[in-house]
């Protein structure tokens, strides 16, 4: 059962990451990105991990892809021009991509530790619960400077993106 | 029977995250650039949660957790910045920012 859902969504995430790269509108690359990421959520609730699943969802799907989204529409980004620009990505580019594809399959082939995950595996860690006294004991210091960061950049962006009225 | 192998996930992991480096790669839209690294966030996280499984710890959960906030904050910055160079250059061809080449 749980192999079959990892198969199913696994799939569905290879197919929208391909059409992500391969789409030659910066929107299509943008909904597509959100079928990667629904996907990848109900990979991580197949793990256990709910409250990240969540976290997924609500996020990455909601706020970074609406912000992605409200920006194309705020550039007016049309179809990507081809260019020409870039011998060497286009001559090296494939055979470096299979050569670190190959690179990773290897070492995670070979390094990773046998065993199961998921199913009867995953009972029981990663609610909401656990992931809480977690954050708030052992890693509260980074937590509030995680809130920090988040704080610099909301102020960055503002700053940044604040057009003078003239 | 029941559970599907660590090495599953590992390998998913790893064609997302070459699709994303492709993307960056290949890709000549400074917006689309910017999504090829958000999928290879993604893949590294995938990676983060399948060893927290396998290990039975919340630990590598709480990484994933940390990745995600520190992506919406670049997102966030980045998106500004994109908005910033669109302003000033009316372009969004990577080709045509090279304003730091030589």
């Amino acid at each position: 059962m749980a192999a079959a859902i990892f198969l199913i969504f696994a799939f569905l995430a290879v197919v929208c990451g391909l059409n992500v790269v391969l789409r030659r509108h910066p929107v299509s690359s943008a909904l597509w990105l959100i079928g990667v990421m629904v996907s990848l959520a109900v990979l991580y609730a197949l793990l256990g991990a709910h409250f990240l699943a969540a976290a997924q969802v609500i996020v990455y799907a909601g706020a970074i892809m609406v912000l992605f989204v409200i920006v194309i529409m705020l550039v007016n980004a049309g179809a990507e021009q081809r260019s020409t620009a870039s011998r060497m990505a286009q001559h090296a580019g494939l055979p470096l991509l299979a050569a670190l594809l190959g690179a990773l399959g290897y070492v995670m082939w070979r390094a990773a530790p046998a065993g199961k995950v998921a199913g009867a595996a995953a009972v029981g860690k990663g609610t909401a619960q656990d992931i809480g006294r977690a954050l708030f004991t052992t890693y509260l210091l980074p937590f509030e400077l995680a809130s920090i960061l988040v704080l610099i950049a909301v102020v960055g962006a503002v700053v940044l993106a604040y057009k003078e009225m003239d | 029977m029941d559970g599907v192998p660590l090495t599953w996930f590992l390998m998913l992991s790893a064609v997302l995250f070459g699709l994303g480096v492709a993307g960056f790669v290949f890709r000549r839209n400074i917006i689309t650039v910017f999504m090829s690294i958000e999928l290879m966030l993604n893949a590294v996280n995938l990676s983060f949660i399948a060893f927290a499984c396998r290990l039975g710890q919340v630990d590598g959960q709480i990484f994933a957790f940390f990745v995600m906030v520190v992506a919406a904050a670049e997102a966030a910055v980045g998106l500004a910045i994109i908005l910033t160079v669109f302003r000033n250059r009316a372009t969004l061809q990577i080709d045509e920012l090279d304003s730091l080449k030589n």
